[in-house]
């Protein structure tokens, strides 16, 4: 399966002072994919329209009872064990609160037995994240407040679609175990590809199938003690989390800088004024009054249904960025781009089929973000063969790979179409020799000049030769005879 | 003691008999279906055992049942049986209160299973009962819309929570109803009005459509005039349902297969807790009546011996932290957002408080109070906790009970029936009611009570048979016992 994740721009955080060090533990809720809802038949849909997908067990009309998707319960396992989680028999419970969202004014989740427990996941760069659980439970429905500033608190009335009441969600705890935004973003990027691998979800942060909580707070670096947590809510991007996290982070140093100390609390994410806003105080922290789900029996998966499970897991990010390192000669984390984009199989498709794997990595990073098109591993194969060759120069190469990404067609075709031919190396003396001799300035520069001024005038000689021969010219060639003609 | 008017069981014939009648074409179901509303018009004014009576539908049902049946079809064991059923079980475009406020005018969408498959077998829907609120009760004094009247004495009340559903056999207005079961409110108004009433093994009945109360407890079961009456409703309603994941994966028990078997050989104990004064308040005529009952199946060839179940005692207690704690997670949906009363408040808690507080009377009030607080923080184990514990250990005690006894025999309520308003204003004395009933909700045992005789009062008294797990066939074999030995007692003494 080939798929593409938009991994957002790159924007690392200024980091905090080297006097403290950061410790977040996420919670992220991830909407399981299943063709029905949690507990009843209902379709599990995203974009209906508002209250199409209801029956009486996901609206709690009186009377009625739910049913456990097994559908549900399997990919939970699944996603269990590719968490390294211990899966145990389990039982869901009644998480007791009032909210108009919520049909029966209690949320079916689990809570002292949860379906995964003591997991772990690896991030790209190495980093062991430890995770607490991954339980089940089920989503809530969608409030729409009319009239005000669309907050409830001023509306006029609100409107409730229970399309997304009773939708299956596996909320995955981490430990505290991370210490910079940069490793939050890595984790959830990481839980997202394995998401993505076992397709269990399509876990979009946009449309809420995937969504983070992120539990931050500081200490005094080479301390172990875990000091007050805030709860930060409503990130809906990668880029958000590191923000929402590198915020609420320097929030609490500046407080306990002056001398006062944060407040155990829920705050919200405010996307366009970059800043968290408090929400509400856990101090009357609410009591859930958890008890065992009556209507419901326990979980209790078979030996044989575990090891199905096991069988049936693909092959991983952590797993396929080994692999792919192997077959390319490079380092794994540098394999990771490729693998999060989901392209790790078409590399090592293309190696296989005779490319060399350094090249084949260098081209899908820089030259394939926007998606494969038509090309296949096989006319790639062909394409990086020519490059490798020195039948076709780097810049030849990167132009028609874009034109096989756009209509398909061998690498030698294309090359031939765009009059692209290998220029002789004897030919390229002669020019550079004809250009030092009609701009002897510009030679003396590069020959005498400092660094700067000998880089320039390199651009300067390449430029004019590429101009020459339309492009054709491989530049390294280039700086090879000007190297060899200075000395 | 003359009987009054009001009391006429099985008025036009048990289900058995109507079904018969029905189904070779002696009488039309029409005919039978206009009788009982004949005697529902007439008598419901006093007894109250109904909160809407569905004449029009009822008709209907029964012309098209005539109509199937003049064309040869075999329309189940129930052809043209009318049947009342607790308003607390959903009905598909018919009023469904739980005989409360907050759910006044509420039509669901849907029907119940066990009333579906009742329909299904030929029976016919007469109205809707009167309940405690919620079934919170034991007299069915607490329902939104007035108490219902012991038919046997209009003063008197008919027990609870199922007291609509007792009452309307024991009037006559149908050959048999449906009531639901969580602490005995089937069992013990079952034995205040002098008819028989089952709580099934729990999930050997779907509860699909039940509107819960305390979900690990709640069971429907039958009300007739006979046992074997029961035994057909409970085949017919029995069996594994995909919408309740609690039943049983497994077909309906067999319970009519064993009704002529006699009990010879059979081991009966009698619960020592239940039989003397370890538990108070059992009033002397109902024990001389359980005696005699055990005398009866002695004399039937069963062995009779006496076993000690020593946490019984502690079901009461462990009854109301279970209970009220389910019941104050399941109440909650009643917020006035989606259905149901809506009182409107400044924001939506302001309006789910007014909603709930204009909606529930004071005994669901107290009862919610009761369970959120037994689930609370800091209290959760010393309480909610502490009560699955006694639950576990009754479990105990009942399973090694039933290692030397095939069932075990007790009161079904510790008194005949009270006058109104007696126990109205203390809830204590009112949960001492559910004394002997409680510990089968807690265990999840089937329980039945036959009529076996009356009080000093005059007034009805049944006798309680419980059996293990699932084995709700021999409870029905020795209930059949007892019911011919009342009978022949009955006669003699006529
Ligand atoms: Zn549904």
């Amino acid at each position: 399966m080939y798929y593409t994740v938009d991994r957002g721009p790159e924007v690392h955080e200024p980091s905090i002072p080297d006097a403290w060090e950061l410790v977040v533990g996420l919670e992220v809720h991830v909407e399981l994919s299943t063709k029905t809802k949690l507990f009843c038949g209902c379709a599990n849909h995203f974009g209906s329209e508002p209250n199409t997908n209801v029956c009486p067990t996901c609206l709690g009309l009186p009377g009625a009872l739910p049913v456990i998707n097994a559908a549900a319960v399997t990919s939970a396992m699944r996603l269990g064990r590719a968490l390294n989680c211990e899966v145990k028999p389990s039982v869901m419970a009644r998480k007791n609160y009032f909210y108009p969202d919520m049909p029966k004014d209690f949320q079916t989740s689990q809570y002292d037995q949860p379906t995964n427990e003591n997991g772990w996941l690896d991030t790209p760069a190495g980093v062991r994240i430890n995770i607490e659980r991954a339980h089940i439970e089920e989503d809530t429905g969608k409030s729409t407040h009319v009239g005000g500033d669309g907050r409830i608190s001023s509306a006029q009335y609100s409107l409730i679609d229970y399309n997304r009441a009773g939708v299956p969600l596996l909320e995955i705890v981490s430990c505290p175990d991370i210490r910079t935004a940069e490793e939050a973003k890595a984790y959830v990027a990481e839980l997202r590809g394995i998401v993505l691998a076992l397709d269990v979800s399509d876990a979009k942060m946009e449309e809420g199938s995937m969504r983070v909580d992120a539990n931050v707070s500081v200490r005094p670096r080479g301390s172990d003690e875990l000091r007050t947590r805030c709860e930060v809510k409503n990130i809906n991007s990668l880029s958000s989390l590191g923000r929402a996290i590198a915020y609420e982070a320097k929030r609490h140093i500046s407080l306990y800088d002056t001398g006062d100390r944060p407040i155990q609390e829920t705050r919200h994410w405010d996307e366009e004024a970059g800043r968290t806003r408090s929400g509400r105080s856990k101090e009357n922290e609410e009591d859930y009054r958890y008890f065992p789900e009556p209507d419901l029996t326990p979980l209790v998966p078979s030996v044989e249904e575990l090891e199905a499970i096991d069988a049936s897991l693909p092959e991983l990010p952590g797993a396929q960025r080994s692999a792919l390192a192997e077959a390319a000669g490079i380092s794994a984390p540098d394999a990771g781009l490729i693998v999060e984009r989901g392209h790790s199989q078409f590399a090592l498709d293309t190696i296989a089929a005779g490319a060399d794997g350094a090249r084949v990595v260098v081209h899908i990073n820089n030259n394939l973000a926007g998606g494969l098109g038509e090309l296949t591993p096989e006319l790639f194969a062909g394409l990086v063969q020519m490059e490798t060759a020195g039948d076709l120069t780097s810049t030849q190469t990167k132009t028609v790979l874009a034109q096989m990404v756009e209509s398909g067609g061998t690498a030698a075709d294309i090359a031939a179409a765009k009059g692209f031919e290998a220029m002789d190396t004897s030919e390229l003396d002669g020019m550079v020799d004809d250009l030092i001799s009609s701009h002897p300035d510009e030679w003396t520069r590069f020959c005498e000049g400092d660094e700067g001024d000998a880089k320039k005038m390199a651009g300067f000689f390449t430029g004019q030769i590429m101009k020459a021969t339309k492009g054709q010219a491989d530049g390294k060639v280039i700086a090879q005879i000007l190297n060899s003609r200075r000395s | 003691m003359t009987t009054p008017e009001t009391a006429s069981p099985a008025a036009f014939g048990d289900a058995q008999s109507i079904a018969n009648d029905v189904s070779s074409g002696t009488r039309t179901a029409a005919s039978v279906v206009a009788n009982h509303l004949d005697r529902i018009a007439t008598h419901d004014g006093e007894v109250h055992a109904f909160n809407v009576v569905t004449a029009e539908r009822a008709m209907d049902a029964a012309e098209s049942i005539d109509q199937r049946i003049a064309a040869g079809e075999d329309v189940g064991p129930l052809a043209g049986v009318p049947v009342a059923v607790k308003d607390n079980m959903c009905t598909r475009g018919v009023a469904t209160t739980c005989s409360s406020k907050i759910l006044e005018g509420w039509e669901p969408p849907y029907t119940a299973t066990v009333v579906e498959r009742l329909t299904n077998a030929g029976a016919i829907v007469v109205g809707k009962t009167n309940l405690d609120e919620f079934a919170m009760g034991s007299s069915t004094e607490n329902s939104a819309f007035g108490p219902t009247h012991n038919p046997w004495d209009l003063d008197k009340v008919p027990g609870g929570s199922s007291g609509g559903s007792a009452a309307a056999v024991a009037a006559g207005f149908a050959p048999v109803s449906l009531g639901s079961d969580t602490g005995g409110s089937i069992r013990q108004p079952a034995s205040l009005c002098g008819v028989v009433g089952v709580k099934p093994t729990y999930g050997a009945v779907s509860r699909y459509g039940l509107i819960a109360f305390g979900s690990s407890l709640d069971q429907i079961g039958p009300f007739t005039t006979t046992v074997a009456d029961s035994a057909t409703m409970f085949e017919v309603m029995g069996g594994h349902d995909p919408l309740d994941s609690t039943s049983a994966n497994q077909p309906a028990l067999a319970v009519s297969s064993k009704l002529d078997a006699g009990v010879d050989g059979l081991r009966v104990g009698i619960i020592t807790e239940m039989a003397g004064d370890v538990i108070e308040g059992i009033d002397a005529d109902v024990i001389a009546r359980l005696r005699a009952a055990a005398t009866a199946l002695e004399a039937g060839g069963a062995t009779v011996g006496e076993v000690s179940i020593p946490s019984s005692v502690y079901g009461l207690p462990a009854y109301y932290m279970v209970a009220p704690a389910e019941a104050s997670s399941n109440l909650a949906r009643f917020d006035g957002v989606r259905y149901g009363l809506r009182v409107d408040g400044a924001n939506t808690a302001l309006m789910n408080t007014a909603s709930r507080t204009g909606g529930f009377g004071p005994e669901v009030k107290r009862r919610i109070m009761l369970g959120t607080y037994a689930l609370s923080a800091g209290y959760r184990d010393a309480f909610y906790g502490k009560a699955q514990q006694i639950r576990t250990k009754i479990i105990e005690e009942f399973t090694a009970a039933y290692e030397h006894f095939d069932v075990l025999l007790s009161p079904a309520s510790p008194s005949t029936a009270f006058a109104l308003g007696d126990k109205a204003a203390d809830p204590m004395a009112m949960y001492l009611n559910d004394v002997c009933t409680i510990p089968s909700n807690l265990s999840g045992q089937p329980s039945m009570s036959v009529p076996f005789g009356v009080g000093d009062d005059g007034m009805p008294i049944g006798v309680q048979i419980l059996a293990p797990l699932m084995g709700d066939v021999v409870m029905f074999q020795v209930a059949a016992e007892l019911e011919r030995v009342a009978n022949a007692t009955n006669e003699a003494g006529a």
